[in-house]
């Protein structure tokens, strides 16, 4: 009697289990379809926003490099290769800096200055765009303007002030046109590439030392026995340990140079002009979307949402490519 | 003791609601209506100065958003607010097609400015073509012969010209492009106007302030600003030839000159771009901002508010207005648009 009553309690504690099992499942569920509804939505408005432009100028639209709103002509090429440039810039200097970082304070900073060191860092990727945008056009393009930027075009570009084309610019293809400039100004794609390196240095940096801890010293102690320098540690057992993650802050980081708007707006130059030099202005999607919402009308607006699809499409671009990046890694090495 | 003590608290909390259902009271009371408006830019400034004057005075508030003035035009004809502003007047046709009305409220100026070293403000005067044949990129040059033949007596330097133009839409834009079309042909077939353009050269910079810091920073620059910002940030004006031939200087008399002999009395709801007036010191980029009303407004109360206001900021915000670089509308084109209230709107 007394164990078939245990029996029924337990019958119905594992029906309520299952239950709630259910529940759960059904509410983790959801919370992941609010991502895929969100970004399904945002996607679909966008494309839907940019009907009228995609239909008038169909697939000119990815190749023309007009925004002319006096004659109703749109184009995506430049801030598409805007966008592109600065991110891609700024992910040549951020990657390399953040990797060393995240080494010294993994593996060569003394214990009491890590704290500190990565403080100062989660305080920079705190810090809203608008005051890298602000310190980018007050400070930092004067003094590129100032200092670095006659150095580059005398030194590497094909129009130098005084006229001698140098040995670069001669010999190698590009570089000369790269850095060749008569602009004046700071404001421009590297300047807005560097700012942008600044601005994501934190993320990829916070993930690369995070990851690099959790590789176990018993693999980092038996090279560091076997005569391993703390470089070949690094490069040899922690990064290769460590790789996917690795990508994946450089991904995180590439992510949000991509969508960055207010710091590039200050400090890009906002010309609708396309040019080989990384010296010249240019512009970028979303500090076009940013400049141009607020006045835009019919044809004008349609093509701003259609580059806010575009720019959905790029980063998706960008992230598959980081997906088969992984992947061919993992092949390669066997896993 | 107890007892005493909870009824004490009692009445403080009576005392308090009291207080509270008084304040709400006189609350609604002194601020009776609270009119709502949205859109350009340019007038924020005294919108905002007026709304705290006559605030102080009435007790009706004033809520001005500048969101721009596309968005403005788009706000009140969703009848979310009572009034829009735009630096572009509505034609005609579609202020009829949605039963809107329209009038001026203030007039500004807007001025190149220059950066070229030294030369103060306003030694250097350009003509309407030349002006748009530097942001056409034609003349790239400081020491262009067309430059040197307007400016005896003064030396320009042998230096590239850096246009700046604004990046963001913007009225200022469209009064700048709208002039520049009225005086060059090329400029009219070409670039054309509006609140944004695709210009054929230059850097672009955010808002006046952005326009502002990037003439101060680059050498040789030529960009244009609102009246004010050139005067805050001691940029170097220049002047204009106008119209009828003469040489002016951007200032409150050459402004109203402009608004003064615009003629307002041929164009139905004041559907009129006064850039390149025909007055004899007129300032040829001088620039007004439009109110935007419905005819019968949906909410009378706010209605009526509203044109009190307008009403007062005219008549009575003639010196706020002057301080912040404004220029008040002349008293023929308030005359003007006081019949247009009393012939076009039911208040």
């Amino acid at each position: 009697m007394n164990v078939a009553a245990a029996t029924i309690v337990l019958d119905q504690r594992s029906l309520r289990d299952a239950r709630h099992e259910r529940l759960f499942r059904w509410l983790l569920r959801g919370c992941a379809l609010i991502v895929l509804v969100s970004l399904l939505g945002a996607a679909g408005a966008t494309l839907w926003g940019g009907r009228e432009a995609f239909a008038t100028f169909g697939w000119r639209f990815l190749v023309s490099d007009a925004g002319d709103p006096g004659n109703d002509l749109y184009g995506a090429l430049v801030p598409v290769y805007g966008t592109l440039a600065t991110s891609f810039i700024a992910l040549l200097i951020a990657a390399p800096v953040s990797f060393g970082i995240a080494v010294y304070l993994s593996e060569v900073a003394p214990a009491w200055l890590r704290t500190p060191v990565a403080a100062a860092i989660d305080l920079l990727a705190g810090i809203p765009s608008i005051i890298y945008g602000m310190w980018g056009l007050f400070i930092f393009a004067p003094f590129f303007a100032e200092h670095i930027k006659p150095w580059l075009t005398s030194n590497l570009g094909n129009q130098p002030d005084d006229g001698k084309l140098s040995w670069v610019a001669e010999h190698v293809p590009f570089v000369g046109r790269l850095f060749g400039s008569d602009y004046p100004f700071g404001a421009s794609i590297l300047v807005a590439g560097m700012v942008l390196a600044v601005m994501i240095l934190p993320f990829i940096s916070a993930v690369m030392r995070e990851v690099f801890q959790t590789v176990p010293t018993r693999l980092k102690e038996s090279a560091y026995a076997l005569g391993s320098s703390t470089w070949e540690v690094s490069w040899d057992i922690v990064l290769p340990y460590t790789r996917s993650a690795v990508i994946g802050g450089i991904f995180l980081g590439l992510g949000r140079a991509l969508g960055e708007t207010m710091a590039v707006t200050f400090v890009l130059g906002n010309a609708m002009t396309l040019s080989a030099s990384l010296l010249d202005p240019g512009t970028s999607i979303a500090s076009t979307i940013a400049n141009q919402f607020s006045e835009a009308a019919g044809l004008q607006k349609s093509a701003l949402m259609a580059l806010a699809f575009l720019l959905f499409v790029v980063t998706f671009f960008v992230l598959l490519v980081a997906r088969l990046m992984l992947r061919r890694l993992a092949r390669r090495e066997g896993r | 003791m107890f007892a005493i003590r909870k009824d004490s608290s009692r009445n403080a909390r009576l005392a308090l609601l009291a207080t509270l259902a008084g304040a709400a009271i006189l609350g609604s009371a002194a601020h009776a209506t609270d009119i709502s408006g949205a859109g350009s830019s340019f007038v924020y400034p005294v919108m905002s100065k007026w709304s705290a004057a006559y605030a102080a005075k009435t007790g009706d508030r004033l809520n001005y958003q500048s969101i721009g003035s596309g968005a403005g035009i788009a706000q009140i004809k969703a009848g979310t607010i009572d009034f829009g502003a735009t630096d572009a007047p509505m034609p005609a046709q579609e202020l009829q097609k949605s039963g809107l009305g329209q009038f001026p409220i203030v007039v500004g100026g807007i001025v190149p400015v220059i950066n070229v070293a030294g030369v103060p403000a306003g030694k250097v005067t350009l003509d309407g073509v030349t002006l748009a044949d530097i942001f056409l990129g034609k003349i790239t040059r400081w020491n262009d012969p067309r430059l040197a033949a307007l400016n005896a007596g003064v030396t320009l330097p042998d230096g590239k010209i850096t246009v700046v133009h604004r990046a963001d839409g913007s009225g200022t834009s469209f009064n700048f492009t709208n002039y520049l079309s009225k005086v060059s042909p090329q400029w009219a077939a070409t670039v054309k106007f509006g609140t944004a353009v695709q210009w054929p050269t230059g850097v672009g910079g955010k808002g006046n302030e952005g326009v502002s810091q990037y003439v101060r920073q680059i050498k040789g620059s030529i960009g244009y600003v609102e009246y004010a910002y050139a005067v805050k940030n001691k940029l170097a004006w220049v002047n204009l030839t106008n119209a009828a031939g003469n040489r002016v200087k951007p200032d409150a008399n050459s402004f109203a000159a402009a608004a003064a002999s615009a003629d307002w009395t041929g164009v139905r709801d004041f559907n009129l771009v006064m850039t390149n007036a025909p007055g004899a010191q007129a300032w040829p980029i001088t620039a007004t901002t439009w109110v935007v009303m419905y005819k019968s407004p949906k909410n009378p109360r706010n209605g009526k508010a509203a044109f009190d206001f307008f009403r007062y900021a005219m008549e009575q915000g003639k010196q706020v207005a002057s301080e912040l670089d404004y220029v008040p509308l002349p008293a023929s084109l308030v005359r003007q648009v006081e019949a247009y209230w009393a012939a076009e709107f039911k208040h």
